[in-house]
């Protein structure tokens, strides 16, 4: 090869003539690798050449005298090198470039997130669609995420209990500001939906820790959500279901710089629920009005300003056996009107600054009933049980603003601040069974500023460094907390992540008004992350650690539950794998994820530190999904496990000191869970209208579900907490006019 | 009289013009040259270097520019390695964008915009078809909008018709009438100069034969 290339050479050499001057060389990197495919240019000439396998270069320059000699690569910083041409003779070079850091070739931070988006180049890990189709999920934003590592199998309740925290721990923020009222009024022992339709969000990071100094208040997880920009088309929907019925309108700008949009649903479980026997007797099953509506402006070529707000009114009332008296029911009944109002504005600045803002405004009103009722329905009062006859009406007003400005620097580097500020206003009020009236009323003020940089030393090496300085005006409390996490690329597909940071939580509000003055709670992640991924595979294993301190401590105050001290602590450790597969099995896309947990903690009215009952040790999914072209049908299929979680009844005694009544294990949790999806329009031609056709039935197999038990309240009789009824079957339709989604649904199954 | 008068004058100008023009034309011939020989992926990126080098000096042809990206596409599909794919077709869009301050509205841009979309597309086609899929198929349509003539985007759709499941409207089956629509317009295209594109013949009749 030397030889010919010699041999080459000569040839070229002797060729040349009067005039010429042959340039030769060879480039390397900082490595002394050769770079391949480099272009070499005279300026402004045509003369140049570019590199071989090995480096090397040659060709010949009709100029004369001083001239630029330019060298461009992918991947490394322009060379610009003055060169004298003689015009007779061989000039020698030996070029040196150096790497350029890069979005495509940089190591990304990925310890403690995952990421689920359309947009290229990140780390996603799954696809928005995916959250649409994933069997267990029943289109609901966090019923994906349970299939990740991480999260909790938690039935009763709802919400994302992560690495051995509480559902309060977990906080949701759509384009960038905090949601109050992310998932409908808590039900007891149902988990109740997310309010917001998964397809209205374009990108979902979720955090399972080590998240970023941007976002605060949750002492485990951060779920960061995006909403859509303008749509592709104007279109018109309408949806029918066994549970509801709604329909919709988007329309798209002429010059597609701007849209806006509407909805309105109506849902109604009483059909469903003839069917499907539910564990509970409704008197009136779960349904409402949701009507929402956005508008979306492109300001310039980056800029956008969107608007997404709804109106909900629900409601639903219910009886379900007495475990305190024989022969007796429990009532509960519910109402609530939920508005919610969210504005945000992104602009690329001058001299590479961006700026994101947003606001958002909700309210929230609550009628919640609880009462005893006989056989006949009628509603009594029992001898020492007229506690268990009260109403409950929570008013709620809330707003969160945010600005956050970024300063790009060369090789991706970046500064990011900015300042948030949040205010709720909680008006409550307690009726008890005899007409008294308890008021009370909490206005909290809080307000953080917080700054964060990312570092590129190299391709290979990043690191981000935050700090988040919160004041919570109510508690009059200050604090500060570090953010720290790396990554470094061990080679084309793999990576190491690493993350630590501080985060601290205001006290939940259901257990105010506090005995003493209260503090911040506080928790510690440590991360460490291995990541190998191809284009189309994933491969994580991460373990971590979690120490948690101030947790707060309640006691009981005349039955009720009220924040007592910060005495509370505990911690969490766990590894967690996960990988996804869109390769090795023909038309086969599957994940599975597995997560060991092991979790202690002193908090509310635990007598002592204990595995709280929302921690199992161990939890994995499997989530498949197929697409069979000749059926035009997409198969979707998830199995849940969990082992099997602690239950609790922790009682007072008479100095006022909790101990365990009664505790054990509850069996494992199975769920198989299978969807199917018809397209019968794809493909077709000019198809005036674009239909999907939906049945989904979660736990196929009919398998019970135990999540714990529940105690009559001297605690000698309980009963098994399970899912309102075993199995549900979900069959809907959703059409589409004006649009042909056939390309939406070849994005999902190609 | 007149007429010969006025061919003489256009030629006076031309003349004037040429001993740059000379040296661009045989430029650009001489990598039309090392175009169609280039066989593996290295010589076309040679090529495409080549056009990217002439592009940079003339500065207000758009031909080297829409070149030299035409080449690094046809770079990419060589290279057959999906994970190079994006960092290339950054490159090409830089490039086809040159050529576009200098050339408005033109079809053969519009088709190059379909095949780097075309390019993207392919790195992960389950989750980028709703993006790169429309993108692909709005340049082919403004292609075939821009010049009813231009055989090319009828070319790419069927290609791309082909290698789409029957099920969602491609297969064979529907992209034989795009292919003979191609082939068609293949007999009668007339490039508007020495220069202007005129490429895609072969390869279309190849891919209509694989489809038979």
């Amino acid at each position: 090869m030397k030889f010919l290339f010699l041999f080459f050479s000569l040839v070229i050499i002797t060729g040349i003539s009067k005039g010429q001057t042959l340039i030769t060389g060879i480039i390397t990197d900082a490595k002394k690798q050769p770079v391949f495919g480099a272009s070499l240019t005279i300026k402004d000439s045509y003369d140049g050449a570019t590199a071989d396998s090995a480096g090397r270069f040659l060709f010949k320059a009709y100029d004369k005298g001083r001239q630029l000699l330019i060298v461009t690569s992918v991947g490394y910083k322009t060379v610009e090198m003055p060169v004298e041409l003689t015009g007779s003779g061989e000039l020698k070079l030996a070029i040196q470039m150096k790497q350029e850091i890069t979005e495509m070739s940089a190591v990304v931070i990925t310890a403690g997130s995952f990421e689920a988006s359309d947009r290229k180049r990140v780390a996603a890990v799954l696809t928005s669609i995916d959250i649409l189709t994933t069997a267990s999920a029943n289109a609901d934003v966090t019923g994906a995420l349970k299939t990740l590592p991480g999260a909790q199998q938690v039935g009763e309740s709802e919400g994302l209990f992560v690495r051995g925290g509480t559902a309060a721990e977990t906080k949701t923020f759509i384009d960038g500001t905090l949601v109050n009222n992310f998932f409908y009024t808590s039900v007891p022992g149902i988990a109740t939906r997310g309010r917001f339709s998964p397809s209205i969000f374009k990108g979902t990071v979720f955090s399972t820790g080590g998240y970023s100094a941007l976002y605060g208040q949750a002492l485990s997880s951060a779920l960061i959500l995006e909403s859509v920009d303008l749509p592709e088309q104007s279109s018109a929907t309408l949806n029918l279901s066994v549970i509801s019925a709604g329909a919709g309108l988007q329309h798209l700008s002429k010059n597609k710089k701007s849209s806006w949009g509407f909805n309105y649903d109506y849902s109604n479980l009483s059909a469903a629920f003839a069917v499907l026997k539910q564990r509970q007797d409704y008197s009136k099953a779960p349904g409402g009005h949701n009507f929402d509506a956005n508008f979306r402006i492109k300001t310039s070529a980056n800029g956008m300003l969107k608007y997404y707000g709804y109106y909900t009114s629900n409601g639903l009332a219910f009886t379900s056996n007495s475990l305190d008296s024989a022969g007796y029911l429990d009532k509960f009944s519910m109402k609530n009107n939920n508005m919610y109002h969210n504005l945000s504005w992104k602009e690329n600045l001058k001299n590479k600054w961006k700026m994101s803002a947003g606001v958002s405004f909700s309210t929230n009103h609550d009628t919640i009933g609880f009462g005893m009722q006989n056989q006949q329905k009628k509603d009594v009062l029992l001898n020492g049980l007229q506690y268990k006859t009260f109403q409950l009406d929570n008013k709620g007003l809330y707003l969160n603003a945010r600005i956050v400005l970024e300063k790009k620097f060369r090789s991706l580097s970046a500064l990011r601040f900015g300042t948030e500020y949040n205010y709720s206003d909680d008006k409550s009020i307690y009726t008890v069974y005899n007409g008294l009236k308890y008021n009370s009323r909490f206005v909290t003020n809080n307000y953080a500023l917080f700054a964060e940089q990312d570092v590129y030393i190299t391709n290979n090496l990043a690191a981000k460094f935050g700090a988040r300085a919160e004041y919570a005006a109510w508690l009059e409390k200050f604090n500060v907390a570090p953010r720290v996490s790396l990554a470094y690329k061990l080679g084309k597909q793999s990576q190491v992540s690493l993350a630590y940071g501080i985060f601290y939580q205001n006290p939940e509000m259901k257990y105010l008004p506090a005995v003493n003055s209260m503090k911040f709670m506080k928790a510690e992640h440590y991360i460490a992350q291995y990541q190998k991924t191809t284009s189309l595979t994933t491969f994580r294993a991460e373990v971590f650690y979690k120490k948690y301190a101030q947790l707060i401590k309640t006691t009981n105050v005349n039955g009720r539950e009220l924040a007592a001290n910060n005495n509370g602590f505990g911690d969490a450790s766990g590894f967690e794998f996960f990988w996804r597969d869109k390769k090795n099995i023909k038309n086969l896309d599957y994940w599975i994820s597995y997560s060991y947990l092991d979790t202690k903690r002193d908090f509310l009215n635990f007598p002592y530190a204990i595995t709280p009952n929302f921690a199992a040790h161990h939890t994995a999914s499997v989530v498949a999904k197929k697409f069979v072209t000749s059926l035009k049908t997409n198969f979707n299929i998830s199995y849940n496990y969990s082992s099997g979680r602690p239950y609790y009844n922790i009682q007072y005694d008479t100095d006022n000191k909790s101990f365990f009544a009664d505790k054990g294990n509850v069996t494992d949790y199975h769920n198989v869970s299978f969807a199917l999806n018809f397209l019968p329009d794809i493909g077709k031609k000019n198809a005036k209208s674009f239909a999907v056709y939906v049945l989904s039935i979660s736990n196929i197999f009919n398998i019970k579900q135990v999540y714990g038990y529940s105690y009559s309240t001297n605690g000698k009789n309980k009963q098994e907490l399970v899912a309102p009824s075993r199995m549900f079957i979900f069959i809907g339709a959703f059409i589409s006019f004006g649009v042909d989604r056939s390309e939406d649904a070849i994005n999902n199954n190609l | 009289m007149k007429q010969l008068l006025s061919t003489f004058f256009c030629f006076a100008v031309l003349i004037t013009a040429s001993a740059q023009s000379e040296k661009y034309a045989g430029a650009m011939q001489k990598n039309f040259g090392a175009l169609a020989s280039a066989k593996s992926p290295a010589e076309m990126l040679d090529v495409s270097n080549a056009f990217e080098r002439i592009a940079n000096a003339e500065k207000n042809q758009w031909l080297p520019f829409y070149y030299a990206s035409l080449t690094k596409v046809w770079y990419a599909f060589m290279l057959n390695d999906p994970k190079q794919y994006d960092q290339v077709a950054d490159q090409c869009d830089s490039l086809v964008a040159k050529a576009e301050n200098l050339e408005k509205s033109n079809s053969e841009i519009s088709l190059l915009k379909a095949m780097i979309a075309t390019l993207r597309m392919v790195v992960d086609p389950m989750s980028r078809y709703m993006q790169y899929g429309t993108m692909l198929n709005k340049f082919i349509e403004e292609s075939k909008q821009l010049d009813p003539s231009n055989p090319r985007p009828y070319m790419w759709q069927a290609q791309n018709v082909s290698k789409t499941p029957t099920q969602f409207g491609g297969g064979c089956e529907n992209a034989k009438p795009i292919f003979e629509k191609s082939l068609e317009l293949f007999k009668t295209f007339k490039p508007k100069s020495p220069m202007y594109p005129d490429w895609g013949k072969e390869q279309t009749e190849k891919a209509y034969q694989e489809c038979k």
